[in-house]
């Protein structure tokens, strides 16, 4: 038997997917685990580190890698998911990298763009040689997205964006942004909300980095200004009407959370089994001890469902037949799951678990970003809420 | 344009080192993992064959001789790049030894060479489970070609293939005439990952299965009772014993230089 995939999941995964999911595993250990830590510790990745990255995991074929034509790799959406639960077993911002550029940004230019669009941009964002960003949350407007203040009002054929932008991930790199405004017509009357490809060096856009953050530290996140970007008729895009455009990317990019949490969670079983069985106290590893046992046994098996739900929704996205309530289930699930397995690895290290010489503290601490973003547990929690029952309780 | 060149690279499926190892088969001859991989000396191989088929012009196969798992080996390589694959596999072919081994390549690289040329054969130095390194050579010897081994840097020019070969006191450089069997070393390059590309398009390629009959090889002339040198028994060397711990109190250096004197080292 295999401790560390105590459920035989492995069995589960086609050749195929097998070898993707390799590729990014060594990718990970080699290329990019040995620097996270200082990244996080330092809280220092710098915009061209970002894109060294993101040039190397174009090059792999791991960005907009399930999506087809456009220098994509057109996978199979479980080995997406495999390779986001391998990225987040390096860190949280890795994978929110390649979420935020492949499912977010990619994924709206692919379904919701014009054919001039996707060659514009698909194949320079899937090299990584062009970063993405996604803004669709506002200060005073995350939960509530349909309440946004951001506005595109219509001047002859052009566009003129006003707004602020918060906590948006590779914001103040970014070459193009996606962002999200309610549109108003030449008369001012509001109309649905439109997404628009946004060339972050427009005059008017700019973009200030948030710092002081303690979750998410090896991931750039920003705040955006959109003051006056004027923008020619066809930066809109054009099948994107209403909020269900932005929120079906959020469907995307939240499942390749449900497995990458996973990933961080299979990182703290893996430390704090490693650790247990090498430390000694009362002359015995502690892994002796029937209470250490316990939570070995509990995280081995959270682990073990987590990835196993994981993979079933990547059988139903295989297979077309995924809904968005099902996604929630799995970041309702999975991602507490992982927190709980992070809180109790950390708790095996004992003094050590709290340094940063372990990844388990920052696993932890990125999970708690992942909590809240991409929908927070609670929204999810009411999703599901109405999905169960057929009342909805937002508000 | 004119016809690609080909060349063939010889690999073998081995087991995974980090793999857990079984002794426990029916002859007892063989050691079983449960996991096995494409030599990690012959991606140099396949890898130095691919840089040539991107200078244009060359063709990439890859051959190996195995059971049916063995066909992992060749998937890593078309993953990596390589255009189509071979599989040797016959049930008669267990407990083959070197010598047989070579017998059956050499057959199978004539009738490579039959459907369609074959300019150049590249191997890897040796492998990684039974490390003989006499391979390439019993297989030049059997096909009456050239061969250079121990490449650590090749160029093709024209029919004529250059190698530099670094021994301790030289480093040589050798040419020779196309075709020719070359083995490569693991300092001649760095072997690709495979790209997502690279392993979506691997699924599309072509490898063909030949078995000891479309080789024109006799069941007897191979496996474990034709083996000159056959293996009888395998079995698991004892684990080592715990390692001394020297605590440093001020005199570690002395007692580390006494342990590494007592044990001849130094
Ligand atoms: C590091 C990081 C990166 C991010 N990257 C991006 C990005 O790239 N692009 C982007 O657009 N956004 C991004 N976000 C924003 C993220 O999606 C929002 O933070 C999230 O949607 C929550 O919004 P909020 O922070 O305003 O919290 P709020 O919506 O104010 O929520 C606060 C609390 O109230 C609860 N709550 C709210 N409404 C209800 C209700 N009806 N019933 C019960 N409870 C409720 C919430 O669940 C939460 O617990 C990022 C966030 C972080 C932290």
């Amino acid at each position: 038997m295999d401790a560390l995939d105590l459920l035989d999941l492995d069995s589960l995964i086609e050749e195929t997917d097998a070898a993707l999911r390799e590729v990014v595993r060594r990718f990970g250990a080699e290329r990019v685990a040995p620097r996270v830590p200082g990244w996080f510790e330092r809280a220092d990745l710098s915009p061209d580190q970002v894109r060294e990255l993101a040039v190397e995991l174009g090059s792999i074929g791991l960005l907009g890698m399930h999506l087809h034509g456009y220098g994509c790799a057109g996978t199979s959406a479980t080995a997406y998911g495999l390779a986001c639960l391998e990225l987040e077993a390096v860190d949280a911002g890795l994978r929110s990298l390649v979420s935020v550029q492949g499912s977010l940004v990619m994924f709206a230019i692919h379904r919701f763009g014009s054919e001039a669009q996707r060659q514009q941009w698909l194949p320079r964002l899937a090299a990584g040689t062009a970063i993405g960003c996604f803004g669709l949350t506002e200060a005073d407007f995350g939960s509530n997205p349909a309440g946004m203040r951001s506005t595109a009002r219509r001047d002859g054929t052009d566009w003129v964006l006003q707004g602020t932008k918060m906590w948006i991930t590779n914001g103040s790199l970014a070459d193009v942004a996606i962002i999200w405004a309610r549109s108003i017509d030449e008369d001012g009357q509001p109309g649905p909300i439109r997404g628009f490809v946004v060339p972050t060096d427009t005059p008017g856009f700019s973009a200030t980095t948030i710092h002081h953050k303690l979750s998410l530290r090896a991931s750039i996140t920003a705040e955006l200004v959109l003051e006056g970007v004027r923008l020619p008729a066809d930066a809109v895009l054009p099948e994107a009407v209403g909020l269900r455009a932005p929120l079906s990317c959020l469907d995307e990019a939240r499942f390749g959370i449900v497995f990458g949490v996973m990933g961080a969670a299979r990182s703290c079983y893996e430390v704090a089994r490693d650790y247990a069985l090498t430390r000694v106290q009362f002359d015995r590893p502690i892994a002796a001890f029937q209470l250490t046992q316990a939570k070995l046994a509990e995280m081995a098996v959270a682990v073990g469902q987590g990835t196993l739900l994981a993979l079933h929704l990547g059988r139903l996205k295989d297979a077309g037949s995924l809904l968005a309530e099902q996604v929630s289930a799995g970041k309702f699930a999975n991602v507490p799951a992982a927190l709980q397995v992070a809180r109790t690895a950390r708790s095996i290290l004992g003094g050590n678990g709290i340094t940063l010489e372990y990844p388990v503290i920052r696993h932890m601490l990125n999970l708690e970003t992942v909590l809240t973003y991409e929908g927070t547990h609670e929204m999810h929690t009411l999703v599901l809420g109405a999905a169960i029952t057929g009342i909805p309780a937002f508000r | 344009m004119a016809e690609p060149r080909r060349v063939l690279v010889l690999v073998k499926y081995v087991p995974d080192a980090a793999g857990e190892r079984s002794f426990a088969d029916a002859d007892s001859t063989t050691v079983r993992t449960t996991e096995g991989l494409l030599s990690e000396l012959d991606e140099y191989a396949v890898e130095e064959a691919l840089s040539l088929a991107e200078s244009g012009g060359w063709e990439v196969t890859v051959a190996t001789m195995g059971p049916e798992q063995a066909g992992a080996a060749i998937r890593k390589a078309l993953q990596m790049g390589a255009d189509a694959g071979i599989h040797i596999s016959d049930e008669a072919l267990h407990g083959t030894d070197a010598l047989g081994t070579s017998a059956v390549l050499a057959a199978a690289v004539r009738k490579f060479s039959d459907e369609g040329g074959c300019d150049l054969l590249l191997c890897g130095m040796a492998s990684t489970d039974a490390g003989m390194s006499v391979i390439p050579a019993m297989l030049a010897e059997r096909l009456g070609l050239p061969q250079v081994s121990f490449a650590s840097q090749l160029s093709v020019e024209g029919d004529t293939v250059r190698i530099r070969r670094d021994s301790e006191t030289a480093t040589e450089t050798i040419e020779s005439r196309l075709p020719a069997v070359v083995s490569v070393t693991d300092q001649i390059n760095e072997p690709r990952y495979p790209s997502f590309k690279g392993i979506m398009a691997a699924k599309k390629k072509p490898v063909t299965t030949w078995s000891l009959a479309d080789l024109g090889i006799e069941p007897a002339e191979v496996g474990l009772a034709a083996s000159w040198s056959p293996v009888t028994e395998v079995s698991k060397r004892p684990p080592r014993g715990q390692g001394t711990i020297i605590t440093d109190d001020g005199e570690g250096g002395v007692a580390l230089a006494e342990f590494l004197a007592a044990e001849k080292f130094i």
